[in-house]
């Protein structure tokens, strides 16, 4: 289970903009979280990728509350959840060649460049990018390819968890059907949790087990 | 309702050689661009040539919304680009885009900054609030414009940019904002009622609604058809088919730099449906229809293949496909869907 306990979170000593907020994604289960802009729907996706610590409250994976918070928690807890977001021009490296994106988690987590460089291109294929397309940097790339090269690396390290934030907000209608299967093939296969945070109704319903609102998470 | 122009010459019958020989078949009334064979082809550094847009043509007149749809990389924002004259120094355009009587390609930086931008076309852009000034209030740059584009001065132009404010409904009393004191809505509100102010008789927005939550997307959509219904014609260019169905009165489906369908927004949305199987893929791939994605990826623009460009990744491709099929009874496709079943 991914658990979220009572979470507050917010940014240096202003007003905390998620206050008591509660979800649990079981092993297996998509999870969509519904709520309208600035509501704090991308903080607590944050806070759940462990990018960002809460001010009170506890994040628990499989029963273990996850500790040693800096930012950050520990970078060997967070190879458990791979997140994306919804802007791939701020999300990459604009100085990286995709396959490179793709391979980087990998290196940081001191795999060889060999291994890495091969489950790279495995992931790639896995989200529709192959050949000469790799070797691109991303202001060469439309922000569907580069999104796919995002969604690669959240997934090259293979989590159980994945957040995605607003991952298809600026993507047209194929490529979000493209990407969502992308993410089911990887649910099924290795029975990961999802959390997917976005505003479109439509949408979350039709991808996950179920949705919940803003509302009935958190305080106002 | 006419349409609403600075210049004195009507937005009829100025038309240039090259557009009249293709109107003779348009009654349209009130026309404001009319597109004819426009293309655009960038020059790579290694001697390569993308065509990002190719042969466009297509018409848009007072009070009506065409929305041009597309995967991202097709060309959409090319062509914005290109009636804008914001093309970088690699592109070369062919053909003609004539906006209330104004030649816009080859025109030089002086035609495009002192009759076109701002006169002629207003701009709606994609993120209202990089678009805006983070240092100025709304109510500073609204009156800025109306300066550069009327002349005013004084209680005048205070006027005119509380008139403008009004016509976006803006709040007059968030004049005295700065673009980070306003929500997303407000912003997007802000950089209309700025391109408002020059009375252009063709609004473009460039993908208005992306990044917006489904609220502010219905809002804007409104805001933009409340727009054209006052006059405006409007040029909506967007991934988002929500937002084109509720706004648009004409779809363009734009693929590889082509448009590959124009059609009524009611036909196109509604029980008939597209005829290019390009564009009935993308609207099956909304989670309200089937949610299946197009197989494949879109072509590079700078590698297409003879022919369709699309037959790679359709399902009803076949030899007659090695030929590029010609824009016809709005579909350019040889197997399009045959509306009478």
């Amino acid at each position: 289970m991914l658990e979220l306990r009572d979470i507050t979170a917010g940014y240096d000593r202003r007003e905390p903009v998620v206050r008591g907020a509660s979800l649990t994604v079981a092993p297996g289960e998509a999870v969509g979280l519904l709520g309208p802009s600035g509501c704090g729907k991308s903080t607590l996706a944050k806070v759940a990728a462990l990018l960002h610590r809460p001010a009170a409250g506890q994040v628990v994976i499989d029963g273990e509350p996850v500790n040693g918070w800096r930012h950050a928690a520990p970078r060997t807890l967070r190879t458990a959840v791979g997140v994306v977001f919804q802007q791939p021009r701020l999300s990459a490296d604009p100085r990286l060649r995709l396959r490179e994106l793709i391979a980087e988690p990998l290196r940081a987590v001191g795999r060889s460049r060999a291994e890495a460089a091969a489950r790279a291109l495995e992931t790639a294929e896995a989200v529709g990018l192959t050949g000469e397309l790799l070797g691109r940097r991303p202001h060469e790339v439309s922000d569907g390819q580069l999104q796919r090269a995002c969604l690669a690396r959240a997934l090259v390290l293979r989590p159980s968890w994945l957040v995605c934030d607003e991952m298809t907000a600026m993507l047209d209608a194929s490529t979000t059907a493209a990407l969502v299967n992308v993410v089911e093939d990887y649910r099924r296969e290795h029975r990961a949790g999802l959390l997917a945070v976005g505003h479109d109704r439509v949408l979350l319903d039709r991808w996950c087990d179920r949705t919940v609102e803003w509302s009935r998470i958190a305080q106002a | 309702m006419t349409a609403p122009s600075t210049d004195p010459s009507p937005a009829v019958g100025t038309e240039t050689p090259a557009a009249s020989s293709a109107s003779s078949a348009s009654f349209v009334a009130l026309r404001v661009l009319a597109v004819r064979g426009l293309s655009v082809r960038f020059t790579m550094r290694d001697g390569r040539h993308v065509a990002a847009v190719d042969d466009v043509t297509f018409d848009l007149a007072a009070g009506e919304c065409l929305a041009l749809v597309g995967e991202s990389g097709c060309g959409k924002s090319v062509l914005a680009s290109a009636l804008l004259g914001l093309l970088p120094a690699n592109a070369r355009t062919a053909g003609s885009a004539v906006v209330d009587g104004v030649e816009l390609l080859g025109a030089g930086e002086r035609t495009l900054a002192r009759t076109v931008r701002g006169r002629r076309i207003g701009l709606v852009p994609q993120s209202p609030a990089a678009h805006l000034t983070p240092v100025r209030t709304v109510g500073a740059q609204l009156a800025e414009t109306v300066r550069a584009l009327t002349g005013l001065r004084g209680t005048d132009a205070r006027d005119a940019a509380l008139t403008a404010a009004a016509r976006a409904a803006f709040p007059a009393g968030h004049l005295d904002r700065y673009p980070h004191e306003l929500s997303g809505g407000l912003a997007q509100r802000a950089a209309t009622a700025i391109a408002l102010v020059g009375d252009a008789p063709l609004l473009l927005a460039d993908e208005p609604t992306t990044g917006l939550d489904r609220e502010l997307v219905d809002h804007t959509a409104d805001e933009l058809r409340r727009h054209a219904d006052e006059g405006h014609a409007i040029l909506l260019i967007t991934h988002d088919l929500a937002a084109a169905a509720r706004t648009a009165d004409r779809v363009a489906v734009m693929y590889a730099g082509r448009i590959v369908e124009i059609a009524s927004a009611e036909a196109f949305f509604g029980s008939l449906g597209p005829r290019h199987p390009y564009a009935r893929g993308l609207l099956n791939a909304l989670p309200e229809r089937e949610f299946a994605p197009i197989p494949g990826l879109p072509p590079e623009l700078g590698d297409l293949p003879a022919g369709c460009a699309f037959a790679p990744r359709c399902p009803r491709a076949d030899d007659a496909c090695t030929v590029l099929p010609r824009l016809a009874g709005g579909v350019a496709c040889h197997h399009p869907e045959d509306r009478h079943a």
